[in-house]
């Protein structure tokens, strides 16, 4: 069940394909790929390339909640009230301090790599021994009392952060490229990238993998397992909260947007394999794209049936994700 | 789940009083005081009060059918709103479009939900879909639910449905506008029967396998008990009572719409009391409503005027969220502090004394 390996071949090609859509949005107007795209409707097009982009975001929100998983055997339910507070946050330094949303990236992750090191060190090491579904309950209570916090602070109103960039883009063939939607693309893959090298050369990133594969055997080794964990859960929650400002720029808030990002943040998990970290890209990138093209072929606003139906289908039939092995229970 | 007592104590079996006064303190006082207290709040209160009392009693009603299933035989539900919002608009919607009477309705409603219950549950189980995993997929077949009724015409999209008024009493068309009072006594039949049949299943051969199956699935797999079986009853009775308190709540509200039945804080205000009260005893949900239900209207009433002496009473003016907060909170107490509930609390004082 937690395992963090990055070694297998899936998973290389789970990072290759990644890289290969980033590599695809910037060349598909090479000859050949621009006749057969031409020949694509515009609509689908367009949502395409709106679903990668999304769908990068997605994929390092999704990054902190497996991390989290792989490492402490958590589904944080709060996770999605986390990005929400990552919102929240990008919004107040935006009105009150005029602080362009991609320098505020600088005070909102180790804002809530704090949230998550307290959130670690009061609540949850107290319920790392007990049963599975208490450690579920307590995170819903967390998510419910910061929902609810940030509906007593900043009432139900939806805020938006706009800076004189946000509605900018530029054209690459006939399909429109928002600039902020492409810049939250590629600073969430530059992150999620840094979180990966991280993992894999440091020693502290090896001890939370040791800690993920084996929590006793860690111990035994001398790593600080309770330390590790808030560590891994600090990490988690900013990622959370770098993926909520970068979307901050094109997407409104409510205190009710994390619900809606603690499904989609679940079903890109489950998808990637719970605990793979490359997989979650991967799985993000999936999601965007189910999601930008539930958008055109679903009607109303029904965007989200697919992603569910997606997530229920998946735990029913591959519970282990997409390149999962084995079992997860 | 955690066991804090012996099937001995749960059944009540260990001691059968013997003589008659025995038999009268154990067995007849507590009904007669029972009766006695739930014929009391319909004599003395109107209004607000009385409506509060109904959600107490609405809230006791659907934590015990909850409780049945992820109490008693241990399957952790999150999305109990699915099968709450299916009564809901079952009823309804055969009301509004058809015509049909609300209490037939209910009926189809509740075997509606058995059945989406049933097969829901049989697919998890059937592909080892367990503990928080189970817990999510309920979770997030609500959420279809409630995105899919949002956008269905026939159920009239977000806009929701509303009760045709009929501007009366009257049981036959389960609608008592000018008096709540018949809508006290309709759920309060509804709890005896949740909490009578939850007795019933706790000392039946199927509460046995019930509890086998919370306490180790595959142990009791191996005694040859079928748990796809018994495990799929209890969700089926558990989402046909839920959805009878749909039904309940579109006939007493007058007007459902997909967030209000379908959505997230259902599942959670629903789950919340069984566990303060504590999970898995049949007097839990009830504890726990009414030590919630008032809680969470004081909180409102608070937002809604907050008293002067409050230092930040000017903050909170007309703002929402605090019963929310309150209700976050006390979860975490809960699971941190009092992980069996009020009731496994007050038994593990009673051993200590």
């Amino acid at each position: 069940m937690k395992r963090l390996s990055f070694r297998t071949w899936r998973q290389w090609i789970a990072v290759g394909s990644a890289l290969l859509s980033t590599v695809i949005l910037v060349l598909w107007f090479s000859e050949e790929l621009g006749t057969w795209w031409a020949t694509q409707n515009l609509v689908l097009r367009q949502s395409i390339v709106t679903g990668l982009l999304m769908g990068g975001v997605y994929g390092l929100a999704a990054l902190g909640l497996t991390l989290i998983f792989g490492v402490l055997g958590i589904i944080n339910f709060a996770h999605g009230t986390i990005i929400s507070m990552g919102m929240y946050l990008t919004f107040v330094l935006f009105s009150t301090y005029d602080i362009d949303p991609y320098l505020s990236l600088a005070i909102v992750a180790p804002t809530l790599f704090f949230v998550g090191i307290l959130m670690y060190r009061l609540l949850l090491r107290q319920t790392m021994t007990g049963p599975a579904h208490n450690q579920l309950l307590v995170t819903l209570g967390l998510a419910l009392i910061i929902e609810n916090i940030l509906l007593l602070v900043f009432r139900a109103d939806p805020r938006t952060v706009r800076p004189s960039y946000s509605s900018s883009g530029f054209f690459l063939g006939d399909t429109y490229i928002s600039l902020p939607r492409l810049l939250a693309f590629l600073f969430a893959l530059l992150l999620g990238v840094m979180l990966y090298t991280f993992l894999r050369t440091t020693q502290t990133g090896r001890a939370i993998r040791a800690a993920a594969q084996d929590r006793i055997g860690a111990q035994l080794v001398g790593i600080p397992v309770s330390r590790i964990e808030a560590l891994t859960l600090g990490i988690g929650t900013a990622a959370g909260g770098a993926a909520g400002t970068l979307i901050m720029p094109f997407f409104t808030v409510t205190p009710t947007t994390g619900a809606t990002f603690n499904i989609t943040a679940f079903v890109i998990v489950v998808l990637g394999g719970m605990g793979n970290v490359a997989g979650a890209v991967l799985g993000g990138l999936i999601v965007g794209l189910v999601e930008a093209l539930g958008a055109v072929f679903l009607p109303g606003s029904t965007k989200q049936i697919g992603v569910f139906l997606l997530f229920i289908l998946l735990l029913l039939f591959r519970p282990s994700g997409l390149f999962g092995r084995g079992h997860y229970a | 789940m955690h066991k804090t007592r012996t099937d001995q104590q749960v059944l009540g079996t260990q001691k059968i009083p013997t003589s008659s006064i025995q038999r009268y303190i154990r067995f007849t006082l507590p009904i007669l005081i029972g009766i006695t207290a739930l014929s009391v709040p319909p004599l003395f209160l109107r209004g607000y009060l009385l409506d509060v009392v109904i959600l107490i009693v609405f809230w006791s009603f659907l934590g015990s059918a909850w409780n049945l299933l992820s109490g008693l035989a241990g399957q952790f539900s999150f999305g109990h709103a699915a099968f709450f919002g299916i009564g809901a608009y079952t009823s309804t919607v055969l009301l509004v479009r058809y015509g049909i009477n609300p209490w037939v309705g209910m009926l189809f409603g509740a075997g509606l939900a058995a059945l989406a219950g049933s097969l829901l549950g049989f697919l998890c189980w059937r592909y080892g879909v367990r503990g928080p995993y189970f817990a999510l997929t309920t979770f997030a077949f609500a959420e279809v639910l409630r995105l899919f009724t949002n956008n269905w015409t026939f159920t009239n999209r977000s806009l929701g449905l509303q009760v045709p008024l009929i501007g009366g009493n009257s049981l036959l068309a389960f609608q008592f506008e000018l008096d709540k009072r018949p809508y006290y006594w309709i759920i309060v039949a509804f709890l005896l029967m949740a909490l009578g049949t939850t007795i019933f299943i706790e000392r039946s051969r199927t509460g046995y396998f019930l509890r086998a199956i919370r306490d180790d699935e595959d142990a009791a797999a191996a005694l040859g008990i079928p748990i796809m079986r018994y495990k799929i009853v209890a969700m089926a009775v558990s989402a046909a009572l839920t959805a009878m308190g749909g039904t309940f709540y579109a006939q007493y509200m007058f007007y459902i719409d997909p967030t209000i039945v379908f959505g997230a804080h259902v599942s959670v205000d629903i789950l919340m009391r069984p566990l303060v009260g504590g999970v898995g005893t049949p007097l839990g949900p009830v504890i726990g409503g009414i030590l919630l239900t008032p809680l969470g209207e004081v909180a409102r009433a608070l937002v809604r005027t907050p008293p002067e002496f409050l230092p930040f009473a000017d903050f909170i003016r007309g703002r929402s969220g605090l019963d929310g907060l309150l209700l976050g909170i006390i979860l975490i107490i809960v699971i941190l502090k009092v992980p069996q509930g009020v009731i496994g609390w007050c038994e593990y004082r009673w051993r200590q004394r």
